[in-house]
């Protein structure tokens, strides 16, 4: 893999050249990156598909969660998959769409952001994360014409601050930021519909969790391809949360009565729709 | 034509290699150390910004003596060199003897092809599970490599800080006491030269100092060991091992 290096002196020639990892293997080493192939005409088979991510501001910082099921076409692939991942101290991003390029997108879009740190000194600003994340969104375009498309939700508090912003993107990279809450994956009218009626302005952490947690769970009630937490199993979904303090993941043990929490009152509430 | 006028390989070779090492002796001095808790780096620096001590990889960190871009240049190579790997491989694949030997290959090529050899000599350090099992690399400007036992000194008068170094290190010993040994040690060389001449101090406002924490994954849940201290935690370390 690391041919250019063998030359010795080669391994210098980009010393001074840009602080993006991206742009350094674009030149130096293309084949490692997940997209920027041209695929051949051809049915693409099924290929595991991630599904619904929310996000949502509260007061201190910013949070988000997804659910734990990847599908391929009507059958479940994956239970246990991760979606949501911290991109670093300040800031996390989920996915949805094509698992197998959408996991390496957020491989090399963590490298990118630490890549930055340590050639800098410094860590890049939050619209500048989210613009880096934009441009491989773009850089996958010609996938995405081919089906094999990503869309990430991103998060995060600039260094420092203490409120959390949100941006969404579409499939040309295009990037938006969101006030209060967002969702996107197939779960995600279900999710958003919930997180209208449940989100408040300066909620705290915990009920931020529960908001979060119980979107999912409305998203996973009429989404065949998004998966509710299991009992049996004890899975819960990935929840990240991300303040001053830099991201934390919430533990599988703090989840768990929040879980249960919802299922008692909608089995007490003996609702049916 | 101008007469060209027979030099020995020897000769050129030597003159180089005092070419780069008078550039080398004319800096401050860098020293690296193992400790029980982690490797403890501490450089001379009255800049707080252009540094001599950085960041390469989760476990592994990286110091120089010497001219700046030069070994500015190499230190961004080497986190080019382990990005890529830890990418295209996993992150526990990326060691200090891999990072190390393409330093020696680059200083070795550069010393013999290039009009001047590079003015820098460097450290590659890896903090291990256990102290036996850190790795401290020394390179010079010819592209000799050296694996040296739990410390080093390099830069200015280097002998002196490595005897000093040689004298007191011991393995086992906290940060404090390792950050003391490292102070004493960066001070040596002044002790010597500024007999009865009042030699100018070195506070916590001239050094430049970072730590690899052996068990920042168990602790902090963090993968990269590299942690800068600001100068304020350095006087107070130092003050509390009477070293201010």
């Amino acid at each position: 893999m690391d041919s250019h290096h063998r030359g010795s002196v080669p391994f210098l020639e980009a010393a001074g050249a840009s602080s993006s990892f991206l742009d350094f293997v674009t030149a130096s080493n293309p084949a490692l990156l997940p997209f920027g192939r041209s695929l051949p005409a051809g049915q693409m088979p099924e290929t595991p598909h991630g599904t619904t991510i929310v996000a949502l501001t509260f007061a201190g910082g910013v949070l988000m969660a997804g659910d734990r099921r990847a599908t391929m076409g009507s059958m479940i692939a994956n239970r246990h998959i991760e979606k949501v991942f911290p991109a670093d101290r300040y800031s996390v991003l989920g996915i949805a769409g094509t698992a197998g390029i959408a996991i390496d997108i957020v491989r090399l879009f963590q490298v990118e952001l630490e890549h930055y740190e340590k050639i800098e000194g410094t860590q890049l600003s939050l619209e500048g994360k989210a613009n880096r994340l934009g441009a491989m969104i773009r850089a996958n375009l010609p996938m995405a014409l081919q089906g094999l498309s990503v869309v990430p939700l991103f998060a995060g508090v600039e260094a420092g601050g203490s409120s959390g912003r949100l941006f969404s993107y579409d499939v040309t990279g295009g990037r938006y930021a969101e006030l209060e809450h967002h969702s996107v994956g197939s779960g995600s009218v279900f999710a958003r519909g919930a997180l209208k009626k449940l989100w408040r302005p300066d909620m705290d952490r915990d009920s931020a969790v529960a908001v979060a947690v119980e979107a999912l769970v409305d998203a996973s009630d009429d989404d065949s391809a998004t998966g509710g937490p299991d009992l049996v199993r004890k899975l819960w979904p990935s929840v990240y949360v991300v303040t001053d303090d830099g991201a934390t993941r919430v533990s599988a043990e703090a989840l768990a009565p929040v879980v249960q929490a919802i299922m008692d009152r909608r089995t007490a509430e003996g609702r049916e729709a | 034509m101008a007469q060209q006028f027979y030099v020995s390989p020897e000769q050129i070779m030597k003159d180089r290699a005092d070419f780069a090492r008078k550039g080398i002796a004319r800096g401050r001095s860098v020293v690296v150390l193992s400790y029980a808790e982690g490797i403890a780096l501490v450089a001379e620096n009255p800049s707080p910004t252009l540094h001599k001590i950085g960041e390469i990889y989760d476990r592994i960190g990286f110091a120089a003596v010497g001219k700046y871009n030069e070994f500015e240049s190499l230190r961004q190579a080497g986190v080019r060199y382990a990005d890529v790997r830890g990418y295209s491989y996993d992150r526990a694949d990326v060691t200090a003897r891999g990072l190390a030997s393409v330093y020696a290959q680059s200083l070795g090529a550069v010393f013999t092809a290039e009009q001047k050899p590079f003015e820098v000599e460097l450290a590659v350090a890896e903090v291990g599970p256990t102290q036996a099992q850190d790795h401290i690399f020394r390179l010079t400007f010819d592209g000799s490599i050296a694996d040296e036992p739990g410390f080093l000194g390099m830069g200015g008068e280097a002998e002196v800080v490595q005897q000093r170094l040689a004298d007191s290190w011991r393995p086992g010993a906290g940060l404090a006491l390792a950050l003391s040994w490292a102070v004493d040690a960066l001070r040596a060389p002044r002790a010597n030269s500024a007999q009865g001449e009042e030699a100018e101090p070195l506070g916590p406002a001239n050094l430049e100092v970072a730590v690899l924490e052996r068990t920042v994954r168990e602790v902090r849940g963090l993968h990269r060991a590299f942690r800068r201290l600001p100068g304020s935690d350095v006087g107070q370390i130092l003050n509390s091992s009477g070293k201010a």
